[in-house]
């Protein structure tokens, strides 16, 4: 009888344990954000939070100013397509950030290969690096609406790699023929790019890259006949889409959305406004600055369909509602700055 | 003693197996011996079999076996036949119905013609199952409410799986099989269309769902409170009310002042249960057919309030266009 006991607390007290292990420990802390009693809130996990902010990175502290007057570069380098316009001592200094946040390791050999002049762009990271150049320029100067005046500069992504740490790649198995047995279609799985949910795990190809209509929610109460509207396939890729932005923010969708009707405006919180920005930010980087350098990265650095490492949500904000926490550099780049 | 006198006790006689009544004339002969189970006469009769399978339960069996074999080994090979990554995998696993390209045609085997098999092989061996469980009933003179309860269950399969794909002219909108991909096709299903909490057929589902686990509590309590007086013969009492009916009656007059019989009660928890799936099924029929959101729906007929914003609220910057 007592052995019967001492069995029976075994097989519940296993798959309890079991059950539990999928669950975050406390504390947690709400926060509300909207009207009360609509949901509208924020929560955090206290431990998980504090863990992040001392694992995180700190913005680097920023290098000595060296002088804002002298020769213009352009005038004294050759070959220098952007920001010819900066005096020599900014424009040196500027080199030498950019070195220190994305090739703290390599140094200056990186992108200006040893024994050949500075202007030389027979190194590929040069002339990705320019390009990248002229993406951070760009967003400071036409993405206001997304990145304020806060706006980023090449640390906000890479924060010390050659290579932003996050990014996707056209995933085979959506992009590929339909596998004979077992054809998952490129959902299915616990993908990381979705937070771990079952759904379509490449949502950036269809709305980061193509620009194919994230909204799938009826408008109108009643079917509008002759008129087809979105399918569950299309409203799980959309979903799969908004799962990656929140696991790239760390926010629920509570932080956007009001959960009883999460496609009206009216009903929604006004960041929502900035998150539309920022999809429409991320489509333009993908197709004006990344995409295009498909001819000139090297086969290490393409993904398994022979594509560019793209930018999603992810690759700014890292985990945060803003990327760095909010803190902004551009007060010690002001080179970088949209008022330049 | 006083514990073996009340049939609702934890001690388990052992007298000679019971074979059960004759069968009528036709029927097959009841497959296996009896055996007694210690564990099984822990949740409930230590008698194990003797059962009866016959024609329609051997073929619901198969057809649900090779559904079963269909969806398991497709997510099986989805995993390269990897054992360890299967069983890693296996709640985000799915079979999926056909991509929206394929309409109502039939499919290739690779995108969802699998599904389409699978389907068909589960939903007929339900339809036996439930043939023969009106059947087994009726050979025993009994009524059938267990198989009118049943199909009220499968009325709602069908309906997600079956009745709503054809109305809406695609196979892609019937639910995966799959643990976690299930679920998200419910979220999906959901967000799609509106929120589904503002559909009232939605609301009826959930009302008699907890409706009919409340009344359960209740009941079960009832009876089990009162068994001490012999309220566990309840079915007698229906036409001898004794002190337990009695009793149980007078608690629940008390307590909220009106109480249920001993007959009625059961019928109102048949009711309650049959008609969380009915409601559900009717609800999710009207979904994407009737009504394409149910938010909308429901402020355009007053359900559901206005709330004042604790923010400013957001503008679509795209301003009217998609």
């Amino acid at each position: 009888m007592l052995r019967s006991i001492r069995l029976a607390r075994y097989v519940f007290a296993v798959p309890l344990l079991l059950v539990l292990s999928a669950c975050e420990a406390p504390p947690v802390e709400t926060e509300q954000l909207g009207f009360r009693g609509t949901g509208m809130q924020q929560v955090t996990n206290l431990n998980r939070a504090a863990a992040e902010e001392a694992g995180a990175k700190l913005v680097p502290d920023p290098l000595p100013v060296f002088g804002t007057t002298g020769p213009r570069a352009g005038d004294v380098y050759q070959n220098v397509q952007v920001l010819g316009d900066l005096p020599v001592p900014q424009f040196t200094r500027l080199m030498q950030a950019m070195t220190a946040w994305v090739s703290p390791e390599e140094g200056c050999a990186y992108c200006h290969t040893n024994g050949e002049a500075m202007s030389s762009d027979s190194a590929y990271t040069k002339v990705v690096a320019r390009r990248m150049l002229q993406m951070n320029l760009a967003i400071n100067a036409s993405w206001s609406d997304h990145v304020g005046d806060t706006g980023v500069t090449c640390y906000t992504c890479h924060r010390g790699n050659n290579v932003p740490q996050y990014g996707w790649y056209i995933d085979a198995e959506t992009a590929g023929p339909p596998k004979a047995l077992g054809n998952r279609a490129g959902q299915n799985r616990p993908a990381p790019e979705v937070a771990y949910s079952s759904l379509p795990a490449d949502p950036f190809s269809t709305y980061l890259d193509a620009k194919e209509n994230i909204r799938v929610i009826g408008e109108n109460p009643l079917p509008i006949k002759e008129q087809t509207g979105a399918s569950i396939l299309e409203t799980e890729q959309t979903y799969g889409l908004m799962m990656h932005i929140s696991d790239s923010l760390g926010v629920n969708c509570t932080f956007c959305h009001n959960s009883r009707a999460f496609g009206v405006w009216e009903e929604s919180s006004p960041v929502r406004t900035t998150a539309w920005y920022g999809i429409r930010l991320v489509r333009d980087l993908n197709a004006e600055y990344v995409s295009s350098l498909a001819g000139v990265m090297p086969d290490k650095r393409l993904g398994a369909m022979g594509d560019v490492k793209k930018v999603s949500c992810m690759t700014c904000h890292q985990g945060a509602p803003k990327p760095l926490n909010g803190a902004s550099m551009l007060a010690d780049y002001p080179e970088l700055s949209a008022s330049r | 003693m006083a514990e073996y006198q009340n049939i609702f006790n934890r001690a388990q006689v052992r007298g000679p197996a019971y074979v059960g009544v004759d069968l009528p004339m036709g029927d097959e002969v009841r497959s296996g011996g009896t055996t007694f189970s210690y564990w099984m006469g822990k949740i409930g009769d230590a008698q194990v079999g003797p059962i009866y399978l016959g024609w329609l339960g051997v073929a619901s069996l198969v057809c649900g076996f090779i559904a079963f074999e269909i969806i398991g080994l497709y997510m099986f090979a989805s995993v390269d036949w990897d054992l360890q990554q299967f069983i890693r995998q296996l709640f985000w696993l799915a079979l999926e119905p056909p991509p929206p390209k394929y309409g109502l045609s039939i499919p290739p085997l690779a995108e969802g013609g699998w599904w389409l098999m699978a389907g068909f092989f589960l939903t007929t061996s339900l339809l036996l199952w439930w043939a023969r469980s009106y059947r087994r009933a009726r050979a025993l003179g009994m009524g059938t409410h267990v198989a009118w309860a049943f199909a009220s269950a499968i009325w709602l399969y069908l309906v997600l799986g079956f009745i709503r794909p054809v109305l809406m002219g695609s196979w892609s909108e019937a639910v995966p099989f799959g643990i976690f991909p299930h679920l998200d096709w419910t979220a999906a299903f959901s967000i799609r269309y509106g929120n589904l909490f503002y559909n009232p057929f939605h609301m009826l589902s959930i009302a008699f769902l907890y409706g009919a686990t409340l009344l359960f509590a209740m009941h079960g309590a009832t009876i089990l409170a009162v068994s001490r007086f012999g309220g566990d013969r309840e079915v007698s009492q229906i036409v001898d009310r004794g002190t337990a009916a009695e009793r149980a009656a007078l608690f629940w007059r008390w307590t909220m002042g009106f109480n249920a019989t001993m007959e009625s009660i059961h019928r109102w928890a048949w009711w309650f249960a049959v008609l969380c799936p009915l409601t559900g099924g009717i609800g999710i029929l009207l979904t994407g057919t009737a009504v394409d959101n149910w938010f909308l729906w429901g402020v355009k007929h007053g359900l559901a309030p206005a709330y004042p914003m604790g923010t400013e609220p957001a503008v679509d910057p795209s301003l009217g266009a998609r």
